[in-house]
This record gives structure tokens, sequence and C-alpha cells, in this order.
């Protein structure tokens, strides 16, 4: 008789030791977003800091009114409005130092400008002159990206980049709750954890993937809950809480700094315009629901904060909106230029060293636009 | 293959060894130069290209990944943001869709995107094509989407000295690069001098394997080969073929490509990618823009046959061999070097 054939009497070896990697414990969020204004914490906040946010948050709005106004006069071909989201993008651009690196999705031209680039060269993409209006490496922003969460994954080999070099550089990648589905999340933030890249991944969870709600995107318990997977923190923030998310992105940014590796921030808020100027978001969802975020708007939410501790008075308030106002004149005075375009730009950057068939490609182009300056010129002799 | 390296006695190298090498002397020339990928650390790669570098220049330098290609090229492209120069190895062709979007929204077009502020050194090794019994995903000829996408270069090497030449090349170029390796070529053993290892001047040049007179057969990469023993077998039957070796696909090297067919009056077009949609179909037709009034035949294409890549049991079926290059060739109309006396290059 063998062992098998004796039933009971068979004991298998223990299996090799088995331990989780790291104590998921301390990775979890917390239960609610974390907030800071209208709580007792907000007293010890430093007054001007919330001065700059709301200044900050009041520019913002103004910035996003003028460029949707921008799409309706024909001067930017499309424009993703971050209203209602202001807080996050106002945290998002100053929460970095001037070494470390933006990386913006499209609907991020707000933290661009609040990071210090010039509104006109963000909205170049949107205006449609070109792709990107700016030199990344001066202001230290990676392009705006399109494809969601194709920019996670650089933010991660910058930041791991950087670290093998032996420089302080942190990495703030930005995405939508819709992007956090694509493949490309997934594989930024088990690189980012496996490497222990100094980055941090923003998630604004505006509820909303165009017309797609959140239960249609994720059954998880929260978008911070996901970082427990990959051996990271998750922390959940209230994101019109201007004070509270600036303070849990540079909590993660002093970490990720600190070689501690990366951390994931959700941010619940609230796309209140519609995904574009060419989106209609009133074929899925309701006014009801618009109208309940809109009474947890973060400026006033921060206006209440400074107005009741009497940081701020009616003065001061109308000298902030004034500067909004001196902002969006400018803006809308320079848009409304014509920009330059070169079309033999079309060929110029698409290799260091142009190839013989480009070459041959640009000197047609060339030929056809010198045909076109003639004939314009003899018609124009002709009248 | 004849070389200068015979001669002087030179021992043989594989092409896995002399890419293997280029790398190893692109990563001592250039701190900036980091290697990542699956498996290319303690293994040296599935194909042992790596073998050796990350004991040499530490797991910093070259890097086991998590197995995730978009992944690795995405986190090249954030290397290569912040000054490196990574080279990525794909683990096998088929491996590397995962890394499409990448590589098409991204390390394609970043320079452009960027009017050249960001450039994007980038050089994609990939293992490439059949012939080895591979099982199914292993055994693809994806050229024809690299070449489909502006802003990539796409290599090929035939030889032991290419491999070499070609894989430095790359690394150094500020643009990106699909290096695409002949996995039945990975063994081929060729006389090289390993103590000077020859370089190329840069990518984008061809090159004339055999010189002749009746034919050109234009190739690149796991065809060569075929193409040489096709061209020796022609002989014959009183054929004298050129070969031209692409090395290059990207840029294409036109001015070695038409100089040959305007000598020979004829052209067959030789790959393992399928057919339809392929390389061959561009390069014929760029053939017969440039080169109408010197032909003697409509250019022909030998290439894979437009079906999913076969099962290893049936891919000697699928792949083009010296039999189909030289129907090819017979099917050049050699009737009308009677009908068009005085070309220059057509009668024989």
């Amino acid at each position: 008789m063998t062992v098998l054939e004796q039933p009971g009497s068979y004991r298998p070896a223990p299996p090799p030791a088995w331990q989780p990697r790291t104590d998921p414990a301390p990775l979890l969020p917390d239960a609610e977003p974390y907030r800071l204004l209208g709580t007792d914490a907000a007293a010890g906040l430093d007054p001007a800091l919330l001065k700059r946010l709301y200044g900050q948050l009041v520019r913002g709005r103004r910035y996003n009114g003028q460029a949707t106004a921008l799409t309706r006069q024909g001067r930017l071909a499309v424009y993703p409005s971050s209203t209602g989201q202001e807080a996050c993008q106002v945290a998002a651009g100053l929460v970095l130092e001037e070494r470390d690196w933006l990386f913006p999705s499209y609907r991020d031209t707000l933290a661009t400008v609040v990071r210090g680039l010039d509104p006109v060269q963000a909205l170049t993409l949107l205006r449609g002159d070109w792709h990107t209006g700016y030199d990344p490496h001066e202001h230290r922003i990676a392009p705006l990206c399109t494809p969601l969460a194709t920019q996670l994954p650089h933010a991660v080999g910058l930041a791991h980049a950087a670290r093998l070099k032996g420089d302080d550089v942190v990495a703030l990648a930005m995405v939508g709750d819709g992007g956090t589905s694509e493949g490309d999340f997934h594989e930024a933030l088990n690189f980012a954890a496996v490497w222990k890249a100094p980055v941090v991944f923003f998630v604004q969870n505006n509820g909303f993937a165009i017309s797609v709600p959140l239960a249609k995107q994720t059954a998880a318990p929260s978008f911070a809950h996901k970082a427990v997977g990959y051996g990271m923190p998750g922390r959940l923030v209230d994101g019109n809480d201007a004070a509270a998310v600036h303070e849990v992105l540079s909590e993660a940014v002093r970490r990720a700094r600190g070689g501690a590796g990366p951390t994931l921030v959700e941010a619940v808020t609230y796309r209140i315009d519609a995904h574009t100027n060419a989106d209609d978001a009133t074929r899925y969802r309701a006014d009801s629901e618009i109208e309940a975020w809109r009474a947890h708007d973060p400026i006033d939410l921060l206006e209440r904060e400074l107005t009741g501790r009497k940081l701020i008075d009616e003065a001061g308030m109308r000298a902030e909106r004034e500067a909004a106002e001196r902002l969006a004149a400018d803006l809308r005075e320079r848009m409304n230029q014509d920009p330059a375009l070169d079309p033999m730009d079309l060929f110029t950057h698409v290799y260091a060293e142009q190839t013989a068939q480009l070459r041959e490609q640009a000197d047609r182009l060339r030929a056809e636009l010198a045909a076109a300056g003639e004939s314009a010129t003899q018609e124009g002799a002709q009248r | 293959m004849t070389t200068a390296a015979v001669r002087s006695g030179h021992k043989p190298a594989t092409m896995a060894q002399a890419l293997g090498r280029a790398l190893r002397d692109a990563m001592a020339d250039d701190p900036s130069v980091h290697v990542l990928g699956e498996d290319v650390g303690a293994l040296g790669g599935v194909f042992r290209v790596t073998d050796g570098l990350a004991k040499e220049f530490g797991e910093d330098r070259c890097t086991d990944t998590p197995l995730a290609e978009a992944g690795i090229l995405g986190a090249a492209v954030g290397m290569a943001m912040y000054g490196l120069r990574p080279v990525v190895e794909m683990q096998f062709d088929a491996f590397a869709y995962p890394a499409f979007e990448q590589l098409i929204s991204h390390v394609s077009r970043m320079r452009n995107r960027t009017r050249g502020a960001v450039p994007m050194p980038v050089t994609v090794r990939v293992p490439y094509g059949g012939g080895i019994g591979g099982v199914e995903h292993h055994s693809d000829s994806s050229e024809a989407y690299y070449m489909a996408t502006p802003g990539l270069h796409v290599v090929a090497p035939a030889t032991v000295a290419d491999a070499y030449g070609l894989l430095r090349a790359a690394i150094a170029s500020d643009d990106p690069v699909i290096f695409l390796e002949p996995k039945r070529l990975y063994w081929s053993k060729d006389h090289w001098d390993a103590a000077h290892p020859e370089t190329v001047p840069g990518i984008g040049r061809a090159v004339v394997r055999r010189p002749g007179s009746s034919a050109t057969l234009i190739t690149y990469g796991p065809s060569l080969p075929v193409c040489m023993e096709a061209a020796e077998a022609a002989v014959a039957e009183g054929w004298d073929l050129e070969v031209v070796d692409l090395r290059s696909l990207v840029p294409f090297d036109e001015e070695t490509v038409c100089a040959s067919v305007r000598r020979t009056g004829r052209a067959v077009v030789v790959h393992e990618s399928a057919g339809f949609g392929g390389p061959g179909g561009e390069i014929a037709a760029r053939v017969t823009e440039r080169c109408f009034h010197h032909l003697e035949a409509p250019v022909l294409r030998v290439a894979g046959f437009d079906i999913p890549y076969p099962p290893p049991m049936l891919e000697q079926h699928h792949l083009p061999g010296v039999d189909r290059v030289l129907d090819a060739v017979a099917r050049l109309q050699w009737e009308s070097q009677w009908t068009s006396a005085g070309h220059e290059g057509g009668a024989r």
C-alpha cells in the first residue's frame, strides 16, 4: 500500500513561506475625502497660502470662461474646460518646484498656466497652429497629452532617469477618471512602484468620461484604493477644497522627493461644463446634479473661509476679480490676432535630418505655394 | 560572404555576438545609453544579445523591467525626455504590439510635436521574422507597420558586420530607430574583426552585395542570404543578378536602388513579410516612377503570402525561397531583349 491509498495518512510538506511584500494597511486611503476648509483644522492654515490659492482660483475660473468664449468666436478649435475643477488645477500648478516636471492632459491647460506658462502658448494645441506651443524643457511641462493616460509612463521614465542621474526631481502626472481604465495607467503605476520612482499620480475624478459616468468606469471602492494593488499609498481628497488638495499633493511630492516612491492621489470633483464646447451634456446628465455641485464650488468654499476669518474683504475680492479680468482681456486680445503660420514647418521637425523623400515633398509644397502666390498676385493685378 | 575580414583571418562571430558587442561598446562610450526590457539582465535576453551587460554596467544601465511593453517604451520616452538614450528590447516581433500606441502617438511624433525641442533618441530592438520554428506570435515580419509611421527610422541588418555598424548608428541617432533583428540570422557566422569592428557612416544607405548586369534583386534582412543564393544559382541559367541590400527601409536609399535598376533594367523585390501592403509595393512603385524608361519588365515582388504567419511545420511553404526568387526572375520578360535593342543595360 502506498501513502496515497491510505486516506488521512498523507501530510503534504508545508508550502514555501509566503508573506505580503508590503503591509497593505498604511496604503489604504481614508474612508472619506480629506477636507480642510470649513473644518477646525483650517484654522492652522497659512493665510498667505490661502490668499494665493484664492487669487489663482478666481483667475482660473475667468480663464476657463474666456477660453470657452474663444471657441464660440472661432479662435480656438476646441476647449475642454476645467470649470469646477480649478482647485485641482491650481494646486497641481503650485506644488512643484521649478526643477520638477508636470505631465498634463489636454484638460489641464490651467495647471500649466498656474505653473507659469503663457496662456497663449498653453492654448496652441487647441487653437491648432501647432501641437505643442512651448518648449517643455523651459518650463518642465511635458506636452499636453491627448491619448489618455499615455503620459503617465513618460512621467515614470523621466522621474526614474532623474533619480539615476542623482537629480532631485519629482514628476506630477495628471489623469482623469476615464484615463484610469487605460492599460497605460496600470503599467505606469506598476513601473513607478517597482522602481520607487519619484512620481505623484493625480487623478481628477470629475465624474464623467465625456458622457460615461463613474459607475460605468469602475467598480473599485475609489480610484485611490487602486494604489494598494501596486504597493503605493492612495490618498482621497475633496477636489474642490483647494487647501486640502494643495496639502495632499504637497505631502505626496515631499514623499517622492524623500525617496519613498510614488503616491496615487484621487481628487473628487465635478466637471461643471460639458466635455468640450462640441459636447452636449444635456443628453446624459440632469441639471439638478450640476446644481448640487455648484453648491460645493471651490471658489465659494475658499471665499467663505477667507471672509469668515476676515483674511479678505470685499475690496480684496474685487481686486482679485479685476486682476482676472485684465488677464482675460490680454488673452482675448492676443488670441484675436491670427497666428503666424509657415506651411514649410510641416517638414522641418519630422527628423533631425530631413530624408530625401521629405525634401522632395517640401519642394513640391513650396512650388504649390509659389504658384498660388503668383496667381493671387495676378488676380489682384486684374482687379 | 567574402570580406576583407576573411582574408585577414579574423575569427567567426555570430550576428547575436556582434549585436551584443555593439550594445556594450555604445554603453561604454556613452553613459547616457541605457538598455531596458524583459529578461535583458541576468538572463542576457532570450537570444542572449544583452549577455553580460548587467554584470558589466550594473542593473541601473541594463534593467529587467516588469512585463509590459507599453510601459517599457513609455518609460523610455520619459527617459529620453530627461536626456538619456534608451535602447529598448522587445522580446519578439509580435510582443511589440502592445507598445504601438506609445510608438505611434509619442515616440514617432515627439520631435515634430515640440518643433525639435524634445527629440527621441530611442532605439527599439525587435527580434523579427520567421524561419526559426517558432510557435504562433514568434515569427512576424512587422516592418510594414513601422514603415507606415512617419517619424521613425526602420533598419534591418543582414550581415554580422552590419549588425554591429547599424546598431551603433541607430543608438547614436537622435531620432527613434526600429531596429529589426532577423531571428534566423542571429546564429549566422561571419569572419569579423571584433577588435576593430566596422562602423557605418549612418543609417539610410543601401549597399550592392553582388554586382550583376541582368536584373536587380532588392532585399534586406533575412531575405538577403536567400537572394545571394539565388544569384549564384542564376549563373547556371545565364543570368548575372545584382543584389542590393537596403539595410534601411526608412530612410529609403532611392539613389542606390534606382542606379542599379537603371543599369540592369529589371528588378525583383524580395521580402518575407506579406506582399499586400508590404514594403515591396512601395519599393516597386518608387522604382517604376523613377526608372520607367529603363525598365524592360514590370517590377515583380516575391513576398510572404497574405496570411497570418503559419505554424512552424508549415512555414517553409510561406517563406520566399531560392526557387520562388528564380521563378520571378524568369518572368522578367527576357524575350523583350530582342525587341528593345539598343537599351543600354537590357540585352545580353
